[in-house]
């Protein structure tokens, strides 16, 4: 992680422009980043200026990190400021700053004597904590490489030899995947188990007569049609009538898709810890 | 509080002159069971999505054909909206566009591709027009050529544009939420705006895509938010907007019985709980059922102690005339997953043990299914819908699945089914008296679930984890016995892939006919036959995005299916 160097809070600003993730509760969890044209969906306040953020950094950690904590998410007796309503309804600092000049004596927090500019340069500060979604370089990802590689290769030979053969198909698979995580959602559906394109296609075999039988790429397919690619590039399609004629998905996925409802966690994180050590 | 008499008077003034323009709603067509209009967001109050209407059945359905095409034109850039129904361009003239909202417009989402051009909404049918929405958009069109008669456009401030449910109408007027979090209340004749009050605050990270439920002089409303703020359903005066009362769904100070299931009273008052589909409405007991949002932080959960987290994910009986709470069940103790339960209820009268039982059924997120009583909240049945469901390690003495915490999440990932998406998701389900069974879209489907904020403060909203699917095994359209919680058939989508998206169709309608109606993933609107799922009618419209659903006019029967951009209608030829 090079990028967690003294630029922390340019890059923090930079991603804070680019928009914030937008919220997922109603939605499922897919697709993270707003499509192209569309504004962000919480994103009240302009873009403010990173000397006057750094300024305010120095000032919140001299005077706020103890009670509020260094990533403002609460510390010694202080809330976490990043959910708080004066913050979060804040645009300029004018919620803010009465705040900190006045104090909340009855909750225990104090008055600060600051100039109107220091108010406005921890304001500034503080709004640039994003609320919702993962904060990626506040938030350093763990490393995910916690299996037992043993016990992992005699799985991989019980349970993926039969296919798969670490000195064939997929010699060299940890140079390819260096990220363990990518790794690992690699070799549990290759192809991202999102329905995006794999290296080896769904096929398909239509058998009109006995006499008449149609095999290719699976193009697409519903209860009523089905079409597919034939070798020579030509594609057809047939008129689906309950099982006339009969059609055979051939998926070569589905040994993957088998195995999960038969993993444990610890399976899988064993396998991951064989497969990251096949350079 | 004003004196009943003249509240009397005022509402029968209102209702009076809205007569003179339009044709109102008559409040008692919303206490009848679904039949030759479609009134309010399930059709009826039961949530059953089943019609009464015969006209359309197994025997004729094959005759079934289409009678007209719409399509929509959302946004402010092109005043007059769409409409094909109204001819080439000599058709009459265009239909007016009406502007309203306190932004600038410059967030307004138009083009084919937007989500405001994507009808998810339940269309009202009333008298013979038909009102619908979109983030941002209302339109009212003719029930019987589809024409656009108006189109509503409100400048937004921003929120999440997901989608809107659809609106609620009284008397001569129509209620919309905004994803900015305004009520707007429309002159239904007109599509002129009568009124609008803000719900939430926008900087608290609210935002707005429920229909609102009319029930009697109230308007029901509920708002969505992925932060933590606080989670409320609220009713409204329909006349004048303002609020008569407001339900939490999780406790707000200290007096409330409920703040022990959590870890304090700020993990209470922020844990979340948002009611953003609609529920369905007892008249008999006056009760308003509702399924509530998932507890945040929705994954980091250890801020919100070991307890239940009540009453998040849990079907909550409300009093609709006081706003407290009655009875309720919760459908997922302690979630982790940010699965939900805020799918609609289905209340239903039916034999259960040999008695004939007032009931409430739910399919839930979590790929749970319920049968309650729903005048006590006693619990009856419970069941797996989505066989794959790993997460929890079987059921408690009150019926409720027992979470297994290995399976919340993981440092090096947890292989969980479902997927954040869930079993089901928001799509209403439907149930048919005639053959005892309840039909709802879902999915078996497994996800790794990574911990990636090892905070013990926690996350916010949603965060702190991260999410990569793993694969599906399949997308059913699944009948369940509500009499054992076991799945009676289901019919598999083939090679479907997972939904991928909370704005699918597969929104599901059954009928008197016979009939069961709903999109499937490959653009198809289908017509089942309920007892066994066999294939009775179909036809390509290249993606059914929201219900479908029936009426009456003249003597003829309607089957309306928003696909995208376009509403499609059929009837027999």
């Amino acid at each position: 992680m090079a990028t967690r160097t003294g630029s922390f809070i340019t890059l923090v600003m930079v991603l804070w422009v680019a928009g914030q993730m937008p919220a997922r509760g109603q939605t499922p969890g897919r697709g993270n980043a707003p499509a192209a044209g569309r504004g962000a969906a919480f994103n009240p306040r302009p873009p403010s200026d990173p000397a006057q953020v750094e300024r305010g950094k120095g000032l919140y950690s001299v005077q706020c990190t103890f009670c509020h904590g260094a990533d403002a998410r609460g510390g010694e007796g202080g809330p976490n400021l990043i959910r708080s309503g004066v913050i979060l309804n804040d645009i300029n600092g004018e919620l803010i700053t009465p705040v900190l000049q006045n104090g909340r004596p009855e909750l225990g927090m104090p008055k600060f004597d600051l100039t109107s500019a220091q108010l406005a340069d921890v304001a500034a500060f503080l709004h640039t904590f994003r609320a919702a979604g993962r904060d990626t370089l506040r938030n350093p990802i763990p490393n995910v490489l916690v299996g037992d590689a043993k016990a992992g290769e005699t799985y991989f030979n019980a349970k993926c030899a039969s296919c798969h053969s670490v000195t064939g198909d997929l010699k060299g698979l940890a140079s390819k995947f260096a990220d363990p995580k990518t790794l690992q959602q690699r070799w549990i559906m290759p192809g991202g188990g999102r329905g995006a394109a794999t290296a080896s296609p769904k096929t398909v075999t239509v058998t009109v007569s006995a006499a008449q039988k149609f095999e290719g790429r699976l193009d697409r397919i519903d209860d009523f049609t089905v079409t597919l690619i034939q070798a020579d590039g030509t594609s057809r399609t047939f008129v689906r009538k309950g099982a006339t004629p009969a059609v055979e998905v051939h998926d070569p996925l589905r040994p993957h898709k088998n195995l999960l409802p038969a993993y444990t966690d610890k399976d899988i994180h064993n396998v991951t810890a064989y497969l990251a050590t096949i350079k | 509080m004003k004196n009943i008499r003249e509240v009397l008077f005022v509402t029968a003034l209102v209702l009076t002159s809205e007569l003179a323009t339009g044709q109102p709603l008559d409040p008692a067509d919303l206490l009848k069971p679904l039949s030759e209009s479609w009134p309010t967001y399930s059709g009826d109050y039961s949530g059953k999505r089943y019609s009464a209407l015969t006209q359309i059945n197994q025997s004729n359905i094959k005759n079934l054909g289409l009678v007209w095409t719409s399509r929509i034109t959302a946004g402010l850039g092109n005043a007059g909206g769409g409409g094909r129904g109204g001819g080439f361009g000599g058709g009459g003239a265009a239909a007016p566009t009406i502007i309203g909202g306190e932004g600038t417009g410059e967030l307004n989402e138009s083009g084919p591709g937007s989500r405001s051009s994507r009808i998810v909404s339940s269309i009202l049918e009333v008298n013979g027009k038909l009102y619908f929405s979109t983030p941002d958009n209302a339109w009212a069109a003719d029930a019987r050529d589809g024409h656009i008669l108006w189109h509503y456009v409100w400048k937004t401030k921003g929120g999440t544009h997901t989608g809107n449910r659809g609106l609620g109408m009284w008397g001569n007027r129509l209620f919309l939420e905004t994803p900015d979090n305004y009520l707007v209340c429309l002159d239904a004749t007109t599509g002129k705006e009568l009124w609008h009050k803000m719900l939430a605050p926008l900087s608290q990270q609210y935002f707005s895509t429920n229909a609102p439920i009319v029930i009697g002089n109230h308007v029901l409303v509920g708002l969505g938010n992925d932060l933590d703020s606080p989670a409320f359903l609220t009713s409204y005066d329909p006349e004048t907007g303002e609020i008569q009362w407001r339900w939490y769904a999780t406790p707000q100070d200290a007096s409330d019985p409920a703040l022990k299931t959590w870890a304090n009273l700020t993990a209470a008052k922020f844990g979340g709980g948002h009611m953003w589909i609609p529920g369905s409405y007892d008249p008999e007991t006056h009760l308003y059922i509702i399924g509530t949002g998932n507890p945040t932080p929705a994954y980091t959960s250890k801020s919100r102690g070991d307890g239940d987290n009540l009453y998040t994910c849990t079907l909550v009986a409300i009093n609709v005339d006081t706003g407290k709470l009655v009875w309720y069940f919760q459908t997922s103790p302690h979630d982790t997953h940010d699965w939900d339960s805020t799918q609609t209820p289905v209340l239903v009268d039916a034999p259960f043990n040999g008695t004939q039982r007032k009931l409430a059924i739910t399919a839930t997120r979590n790929g749970f299914f319920y049968t309650l009583d729903r005048v006590t909240g006693e619990h009856l049945v419970t069941g797996k819908f989505s066989p794959t469901a790993n997460w929890d390690q079987g059921l408690d003495s009150r019926g409720q699945p027992v979470r297994n915490p290995a399976k919340d999440f993981d440092i090096a990932g947890a292989l969980v089914s479902p997927t954040n998406a869930g079993a089901t998701n928001w799509m209403p389900p439907t149930f048919s008296p005639d053959t005892g069974l309840f039909y709802v879209t879902t999915e078996d489907s497994y996800a790794m679930y990574y911990l990636t904020d090892t905070d013990p403060r926690g996350s916010m909203g949603l965060g702190g984890k991260e999410e990569q699917g793993a694969g599906s095994l399949g997308t059913f359209l699944t009948a369940m016995d509500y009499k054992t919680g076991k799945i009676a058939w289901r019919h598999q989508y083939p090679e479907a892939g997972a939904w991928g998206g909370t704005n699918v169709g597969h929104a599901l309608l059954t009928t008197a006919g016979k009939l069961l109606f709903g999109g499937d993933p490959g653009g198809n609107v289908v017509a089942y036959d309920p007892a066994n799922g066999a294939i009775l009618w179909h036809a390509q419209l290249g993606g059914v995005s929201g219900p479908v659903q029936t009426y009456m006019l003249d003597g003829k029967q309607y089957i309306l299916v928003s696909a995208v951009d376009s509403l499609y209608a059929f009837a027999l030829n």
